[in-house]
């Protein structure tokens, strides 16, 4: 990596390293697993000041029980993450979006909380986060506070994280029983990254939908709740017709982005499609 | 007696050092005293360079040195073309570092030379260019239509020139032809994408050189170094080193090698540049990039008369050592296995502000495979026929070898029912046609196309006179030469020049053979000018067809050197003497011999040779082959395409290819998977896509999408074995068939999927928004086209619409 010049420090804690950020001032950037980082670094298209180093702080990549959520430390890789128990058993729409994430060597160095405070809304995890209304837990020197994913993801890799913010973790609650969901990725290479994703979850009773979450990758500057169509399932009965009803209301309030692998109304067009498909696999508990 | 090391699949020998990166890499060595280059580019696809300012970025630390290239322009020279493909092909100069003006984005214009690679690309942002913008020309079609832009305003023209071949009366065949089909097809451009980025480190030893580089070619960049740069040949040394893949991109004489030399001259010190693979897609020289307007008249039972080919062939900026002559390489292939009554081919290369194009895996005959293969499948559901049944039809039958083509090539063996049956047969081809009948009577979303594709090539480049006759700059023979050291170990050198091909494993097993001594006693050696100072170098699926013929007969001299000697040392007449399992006797007295080795310790000490013998057991040859050689093959592919997104997956892929002998089965299966992986590539996933103002917006492997195995099916391949008649290992090679073969059969099963909505067509490569958008355009023909937003394929003017959109106006007439 041919990167330009910039300051590093490794930090062995979490105190550490929000003084190193508080230090560093505005042009400080924390490095996590560094796979989406190091190659901006690479192209010459970040150039920050410093590097705070967050890879050694072994308290960030605890992933606990904490009664009705589960707290994920951002350090956690992929990896660790797809294969954790608590994740699997009451988060299976995150292990099943990490396990389509990149490749298996980005997997073992990227992480869970990197990939949210990078806020690319190609990436996967952001609309995972937002689907499962997610609180996000950032720390610095002035104490730490809570973000609930919905106010995270701010703009266009753009998160809500000051500059001397460091994201601990993030606690997500469990998803209970009666809980089915899918993460549908639409993508043209293994490696590539999303057209459109879409994240969903939703409770059955009694052959009806009675909860709905659903959240879309990639249409947008950042990850969207589709509202329109959690409202318009809500309180149907299972069937092909209302899960292709509500499907059809994916794109509503989204600014699906243009680029070479697919223009706004193809994206508009998947969004419903797929969305149909993930709800139809969500609903089949 | 020994085993039998010919069709032995050993594991290539090379591997472990290849694959751990463990070994000479270009960019692995670095001398005492090395400085690093780094290249600034020209953001601009056409512009007049006004002013070059150094200054600043001389000053900073780090810093030895700073060029633009008005500063090297006395020396710089033009690179070379070797091809001058016709007497008044216009061919503008070509400096290493622009001077006066750039001509594609990604074109050298200045280089920093640092103590280390970071101070030379730091350096880069303070260097000074001020560019007075020139028009972008991107399109072919627009760049030869009246009062088009110019790309070199002194030649007048964007055409470089027109090439034309024809045979047989084409008028007569489309005279009342029952059937016409007239298509038009765009081969998109592609970004070869080799493992090892490209990368030279040159090594001043007073007024001598020796330059690293991961290049196809060390001995004829030699030769093209010296003609450029004035230093003489003999004091050039060129060593490719282990080279990490080329696919043709480092069949090439690079500004960069060429500016690596200069800068050792210049500074006396070793110098080093590596590209980044950002760089690299600019830069590498890129391939493809044709439009073909195909014109096939047939017979209503499927027989064709004549075909008639007019290309446009984009040679990007510049013509570098090939440019001009790879669409030529496809002229010869149109007519494919088929017999026909006449051809005619006409080519004009043109000249855009783009990255040059060049040879890429299989140069030329991909292109040419693809539209004839296409159009196979196109005239079989004009006729309602299995598209198998139309090549039956057409194809030329078992015994009619050796068969002189329409092209003029004499094809020399071949068994297309072989190869075809067999394929037909693993594929499952009628349970998959039953498959296809079902779905399409349920009206499955996710509906399944078949796709054929009976190709063959022509490779094993090149007899040299035929070379000659098609004015390309060289020969096309190879050289190996064959030393049994005192100790009785093997040394084998070849001219040709592996880059991942395995060459140390198959030509040992090839010297083992003939030699009889154990494959372990054999090292192949290569790649160096100094060590293999006579060479061709590997392009073409060359290598095994040119380069081990050689070595089989530099093997058969040294063995019968060394009966010479054996005889004298038996005191038997040598027509006495049997050779096996590498050792001479005397026939009829089987405890009367001598081993290979036996006889290359008395050939060294020389106290007792025959009159007339030299001492010492080695030989050489050079092998200049009589014609090419022609492998073929039959590949099926089965794709599901998703009718609501347009999302295509291959589910299975047979390939079943004849190459002849095999030397090594292991090497072929591998050669084989890679090229099914490119050709695939190419029908769906890969293009190199610019803006309307020129600009590469693929520049990145997250915008320009190589596949990686998680994408592709699981291969089934098979072979079936007819010896070329031409050489005496009876190979044909192996390098290119799958990447040529595999393109039309996936674009093929594609449109067969689609064939019931109408679709006839799908431009490359099929995206799932351009399959999408092929059905759409069926379903609500009367709809105008949307503006695609930032999307696809400006390159084809929009995201090619599907069957008569693309210009395909055919059918019958």
């Amino acid at each position: 990596m041919i990167s330009a010049t910039f300051a590093y420090v490794r930090p062995g804690s979490v105190d550490e390293a929000v003084s190193a950020l508080a230090d560093a001032g505005e042009d400080a950037k924390v490095l996590a697993g560094g796979q989406s980082l190091t190659p901006l670094l690479r192209l010459r298209l970040a150039y920050p000041d410093a590097l705070v180093d967050v890879g050694r702080i072994d308290e960030l990549r605890e992933i606990r029980d904490e009664g009705d959520a589960v707290r994920i430390g951002a350090m956690a890789t992929h990896h660790q993450v797809l294969r954790d128990p608590l994740v699997n058993e009451h988060l299976p729409l995150i292990a099943q979006a990490t396990a389509t994430v990149a490749d298996p060597a980005v997997r073992h160095r990227g992480t869970f909380g990197g990939s949210l405070a990078h806020a690319d809304p190609a990436g996967d995890l952001p609309a995972v986060a937002l689907a499962l209304d997610a609180v996000l837990v950032a720390r610095s020197v002035r104490g730490e506070r809570e973000i609930p994913a919905a106010d995270f993801f701010v703009d266009w890799m753009t998160s809500a994280l000051e500059p001397d913010e460091l994201l601990t973790a993030i606690r997500v609650p469990k998803l209970g029983p009666g809980w089915g969901s899918h993460y549908w990725k639409f993508h043209r290479t293994a490696q590539a990254w999303a057209i459109v994703g879409v994240a969903c979850a939703v409770r059955r009773e009694r052959g009806a939908i009675e909860d709905a979450r659903v959240a879309l990758t990639n249409m947008g500057p950042r990850p969207v709740r589709a509202r329109a169509v959690e409202r318009f399932i809500e309180g149907r009965s299972v069937s092909e017709d209302a899960f292709r009803s509500a499907g059809a209301h994916a794109a509503e309030g989204t600014e699906p982005p243009g680029d070479l692998h697919g223009s706004p109304e193809y994206r508009t067009h998947l969004a419903k499609v797929l969305t149909t498909r993930a709800l139809t696999a969500a609903a089949a508990v | 007696m020994t085993v039998e090391e010919v069709g032995a699949p050993r594991r290539r020998v090379e591997d472990a050092r290849l694959v751990t990166g463990r070994t000479r890499w270009t960019d692995n060595m670095a001398p005492a005293g090395t400085l690093y280059v780094a290249f600034l580019r020209s953001p601009q696809a056409h512009a007049r360079i006004t002013r070059v300012d150094t200054a600043r970025a001389k000053e900073r630390p780090g810093v030895v040195a700073v060029f633009g290239g008005a500063d090297l322009a006395e020396e710089q020279g033009s690179l070379p073309c070797a091809w001058v493909v016709t007497e008044d092909m216009r061919h503008p100069e070509h400096p290493p570092m622009a001077v006066e003006e750039v001509r594609y984005v990604g074109e050298p214009v200045a280089c920093v030379v640092a103590r280390d690679r970071y101070a030379a690309v730091d350096a880069l942002e303070d260097i000074d260019v001020d560019y007075e913008p020139l028009p972008a020309v991107v399109d072919m079609e627009e760049a030869l239509a009246e009062g088009a832009n110019l790309v070199h305003a002194d030649l007048g023209t964007n055409a470089s020139y027109t090439w034309v071949f024809e045979n047989g009366d084409l008028d007569a065949a489309l005279r009342d032809a029952p059937v016409v089909l007239e298509r038009r097809y765009v081969q998109q451009r592609l970004i070869p994408t080799a493992m090892e980025p490209r990368s030279v480190l040159c090594v001043p030893e007073g007024d001598e050189f020796t330059l690293y580089s991961a290049t196809q070619i060390p001995h004829i960049l030699r030769l093209m170094l010296a003609t450029v740069t004035g230093i003489p040949e003999h004091r050039i040394r060129v060593v490719a080193p282990d080279v990490g893949g080329g696919f043709g991109s480092k069949l090439q004489v690079y500004g960069e090698e060429v500016l690596a030399l200069l800068l050792a001259r210049r500074l006396g010190r070793p110098v080093k540049w590596t590209e980044t693979r950002s760089e690299g897609n600019m830069a590498v020289h890129h391939g493809r990039d044709q439009i073909q307007r195909l014109t096939l008249a047939a017979e209503r039972d499927g027989r064709i008369r004549g075909l008639k080919v007019d290309l446009l062939a984009d040679m990007g900026a510049y013509l570098m050592l090939v440019t001009p002559g790879i669409p030529l390489l496809g002229a010869f292939m149109y007519n494919g296995i088929y017999k026909m009554d006449a051809l005619s081919f006409t080519c004009t290369g043109v000249f855009t502000t783009k990255t040059p194009t060049d040879a890429y895996r299989g140069a030329g005959r991909p292109e040419a495979t693809y539209a004839i293969e296409r159009l196979m499948d196109e005239l079989a559901a004009e006729l309602d026929l299995d598209p198998i049944e139309v090549r039956r039809r057409n194809w030329i039958g078992h015994g009619e070898f050796p068969y002189e083509t329409i092209a003029g090539l004499t094809y020399d063996s071949g068994d297309y029912e072989s190869a075809t049956e067999k394929a037909l047969q693993l594929f499952e081809y009628d349970k998959l046609r039953a498959e296809q009948a079902d779905r399409r009577e349920r009206r499955d979303p996710v509906q399944l196309g078949i796709g054929v594709s009976t190709f063959t090539e022509m490779c094993g480049l090149a007899p040299s006179r035929v070379l000659g006759s098609l004015s390309y700059g060289a020969g096309g023979w190879e050289h190996a030469s064959v030393r049994i050291l005192p100790s009785g170990k093997v040394e084998v050198v070849t001219g040709s020049s592996a880059h991942g091909q395995g060459h140390e494993t198959a030509w040992a097993q090839i010297a083992a053979d003939r030699l009889g001594v154990p494959f372990e006693d054999v090292k192949v050696l290569h790649g160096d000018t100094a060590v293999s100072p006579k060479g061709m170098d590997t392009y073409g699926s060359r290598s095994l067809a040119v380069g081990g013929v050689a070595l089989y007969s530099a093997c058969d001299k040294v063995v019968e050197k060394a009966r010479r000697v054996a005889a004298h040392l038996l005191e038997a007449s040598e027509q006495d003497l049997d050779f096996s399992g590498g050792r001479f006797s005397v026939r009829g007295v089987a405890d009367e011999g001598r081993t290979l080795q036996e006889v290359a310790l008395a050939a060294f000490a020389a106290h007792d040779l025959p009159d007339g013998i030299e001492p010492s057991l080695d030989s050489d040859a050079t092998h200049d082959p009589d014609n090419f050689s022609f492998p073929h093959g039959t590949h099926l592919c089965a794709a599901e395409v998703d009718t609501e997104t347009g999302m295509v997956t291959l589910r299975s892929y047979v390939a079943v290819d004849d190459v002849g002998k095999v030397v090594n089965p292991l090497i072929v299966e591998g050669q084989v998977h890679g090229g099914l992986a490119q050709g695939i590539a190419q029908a769906l996933y890969e293009e190199a896509v610019y803006d309307a103002d020129g600009n590469l917006t693929t520049t990145t492997m997250a915008d320009y999408l190589v596949p990686s195995a998680a994408d592709l099916p699981v291969f089934v391949t098979d072979r079936t074995e007819t010896p070329a008649t031409t050489n005496p290992l009876g190979v044909k090679g192996v390098g290119e068939a799958g990447t040529i073969a595999s393109t039309p059969a996936v674009v093929n099963a594609i449109v067969d999927a689609l064939r019931p909505f109408g679709v006839r067509d799908v431009p490359m490569p099929c995206t799932p928004e351009r399959v999408w958008r092929a059905l759409r355009a069926e379903e609500e023909p009367d709809e105008s086209e949307p503006g695609a937003g930032g999307g696809l394929g400006s390159a084809d003017g929009g995201l090619g619409p599907a069957g008569g959109g693309s210009g395909s106006a055919g059918g019958a007439r």
